[in-house]
């Protein structure tokens, strides 16, 4: 019975790491381009979350044409936000940078609250939603899917990066600005593609996210949840964002399985991330796989 | 006498004069004039009181504020460190004077220093990490600092109260017991005089200097013999000394404190004071404060005036505008970054070199 009850945080575990993963690498994508540690990803989340909802309640459209929609609308926003608030940012001490992100997950959060209200809202159903069951456990078919669709979306990244033009320019990019700039590469470009990419995708895990729990302002805390993750992987590596989202996704389960066996301390697995964040900032600041800056500190 | 009040160029022969806390006497003066000016604020003329108590209330607002907006100052602007965990040691402060009053029977007037001293122990220890790491993966290790402390306090039911809260004893001094937020006013009127002179006098010490040279060039600053580490630690420490004496002051203004509110939208709102009032200024920190307190209320006084138009009427304009307040912060601080980015300070200097040099600016 316990040892089953483990197997099943295990599996959450690993699912709501693929999620924290797909999270902490588009975090990582706009930090690698653009050098600016992105406070308002979780809200990316929420807003994606909200404008697909929005969009399913109100006109009659079948689910896929409402979810292109909203990547469409992400793009658009995400450049927007880009062109309009972080250009001017360019240049800036780190202070004002993280500041203008805080300030604009601050001020979306607010505004939707308040064109949505506080209450949790049910997406539609999507799915006939009885639990399928693998080797034994009980799964919701919707997590077996954004477990699909986060490796579909790990792998189109890896292909992107290794094989097409942009993504070459967006790596180039990330190694040079100056290089990249000589090489004809519109840098200020990649840095607009970058936060498209980033919101859109962020926006495909808001909404499954909001198919399972419903969309409501809890959303935006996979933002924060999602800082432990890309430093446990190093905060410039792609694979490391994957792998940190895994292992704070396990660790959050297994953190609730031992407070509930044995600790009972209660609300420990919110914690625990943070306690471990600390500690790897203390011993290994750059993470698993992140580029070690010698410097002296 | 000349036009303009001050003049028009540097004339300091010694560096005493160039480090002095007030440039002119007149400068001086003025601080003087308006400290006096704010001491007559809370008086009653014949049983009439020509200021609301209202007004009262958001002085003392922005009084508790102020400091530790001027300890996040010291941090951020002057020595460099970012910290997104203010509010947690600004809340540490509050329970501490209270539990130090509840527990320890100590008098609410030794209490604040008191729990401020707790504040700095506490402050160092979560600050370092900041011996080891800076810029933005400080910012990240204080974000954690803030929801390990905030779990802190939902736990330790013996310092906090858990989830009821704690009361804390109204301010006493000898005996006398100061009732009403008239009374209360002089308490935070001279906390706030004491901790901004503290603060000027402060950063034109040896300390103060070596604060910012840490910010401005930590390598430079090594070269010339400041124990960067020691540095680092020691800004955390005053800073989280001004939390904890500001938030001790909300404590015994409110005479209850409750585990919520210290959360992560305060520490955001003290550094959105700081970046509109200014980084790297004592009074840019009051400006900013002053700022983000009115804030509010000049938003619920648009509010007040949409609903009195057709608008009012439509339920989903209405309905969530508690909501626009949050918004305007967020809002507040990105246009602050993007349009003003020295912050108020620095506008108040512009507009000081322009009345320098009155009618021929060139």
């Amino acid at each position: 019975m316990k040892l089953e009850f483990l197997m099943q945080l295990v599996v959450n575990g690993l699912i709501l790491g693929t999620l924290y993963g797909v999270v902490a690498m588009c975090f990582t994508l706009i930090y690698k381009a653009s050098q600016i540690v992105n406070f308002a990803q979780g809200e990316f989340l929420l807003i994606g979350a909200w404008v697909c909802w929005w969009i399913l309640t109100s006109f009659p459209v079948p689910f896929y044409a409402g979810f292109l929609l909203t990547l469409a609308f992400m793009m658009v926003f995400g450049i927007l936000l880009q062109v309009l608030v972080l250009r001017p940012m360019i240049g800036e001490p780190v202070i004002a940078v993280i500041m203008v992100t805080i300030g604009l997950s601050i001020f979306f959060q607010a505004m939707m609250k308040w064109l949505f209200g506080v209450f949790v809202q049910p997406f539609p159903p999507i799915f006939e939603s009885s639990a399928v069951s693998v080797m034994g456990l009980n799964v919701q078919p919707i997590y077996l899917l954004s477990v699909v669709i986060s490796i579909c979306i790990m792998v189109a990244f890896a292909l992107f990066f290794k094989y097409s033009r942009l993504g070459l320019a967006m790596r180039a990019t990330a190694f040079d600005q100056q290089v990249a700039q000589s090489l004809g590469i519109s840098v200020k470009q990649m840095f607009a593609l970058s936060w498209a990419i980033s919101a859109m995708v962020s926006a495909l895990a808001g909404v499954v996210v909001g198919i399972v729990n419903g969309v409501s302002a809890a959303l935006s805390f996979f933002g924060i949840k999602v800082f432990p993750a890309v430093i446990l992987g190093g905060l410039d590596s792609i694979i490391g964002a994957v792998v940190g989202g895994l292992i704070i996704g396990l660790l959050e389960n297994l953190a609730e399985y031992v407070d509930g066996q044995w600790l009972h301390l209660g609300n420990l697995y919110q914690v625990v991330p943070f306690y471990v964040l600390v500690v790897i900032l203390m011993v290994r600041p750059y993470g698993l796989f992140g580029t070690a800056k010698i410097e002296r500190v | 006498m000349a036009l303009s009040l001050v003049p028009c160029g540097q004339f300091k022969t010694t560096y005493a004069s160039d480090t002095t806390l007030f440039a002119t006497p007149l400068s001086r003066n003025l601080v003087i004039a308006g400290v006096i000016l704010l001491a007559l604020v809370p008086l009653k003329i014949g049983g009439v009181a020509p200021v609301s108590d209202y007004v009262i209330a958001l002085l003392i607002q922005i009084g508790y504020l102020g400091i530790a907006a001027l300890g996040l100052n010291i941090l951020v602007g002057f020595t460099g460190q970012i910290s997104l965990g203010h509010s947690a040691f600004f809340g540490f402060g509050a329970f501490a004077s209270a539990w130090l009053g509840n527990t320890f029977g100590i008098p609410v007037f030794f209490t604040i220093p008191l729990a401020g001293i707790l504040t700095t122990a506490v402050g160092m220890i979560v600050g370092i990490p900041a011996a080891r790491i800076k810029g933005l993966y400080l910012a990240i290790a204080t974000l954690a600092s803030q929801f390990i402390l905030q779990d802190f306090f939902a736990r330790a039911e013996w310092f906090t109260g858990g989830s009821s809260g704690s009361i804390a004893e109204p301010f006493s001094l000898f005996g006398l017991t100061l009732a009403g937020d008239r009374q209360y006013f002089y308490v935070v009127l001279a906390y706030v005089v004491i901790m901004y002179l503290f603060a000027s006098n402060m950063l034109r010490t040896r300390d103060g200097r070596a604060l910012v040279a840490v910010r401005d060039h930590y390598l430079s600053a090594e070269v010339m013999g400041i124990n960067l580490t020691k540095y680092r630690i020691l800004s955390f420490g005053i800073s989280s000394f001004y939390a904890g004496v500001g938030g001790a002051l909300f404590a015994h203004y409110l005479q209850y404190v409750s585990i919520e509110g210290f959360d992560i939208l305060l520490s955001i709102q003290f550094l959105a004071m700081i970046i509109i009032g200014g980084l790297g200024s004592v009074m840019g920190s009051l400006l900013g404060t002053i700022f983000m307190v009115l804030l509010p209320e000049v938003m619920e006084a648009l509010i007040g005036a949409l609903q009195s138009t057709s608008w009012g009427n439509v339920p989903a304009v209405t309905d969530g505008l508690a909501y626009l307040k949050e918004a305007a912060i967020g809002l507040a601080i990105v246009l602050f970054l993007i349009f003003e980015p020295d912050g108020l300070a620095h506008r108040w200097r512009l507009i000081k070199a322009y009345w320098k040099l009155y009618p021929f600016s060139f």
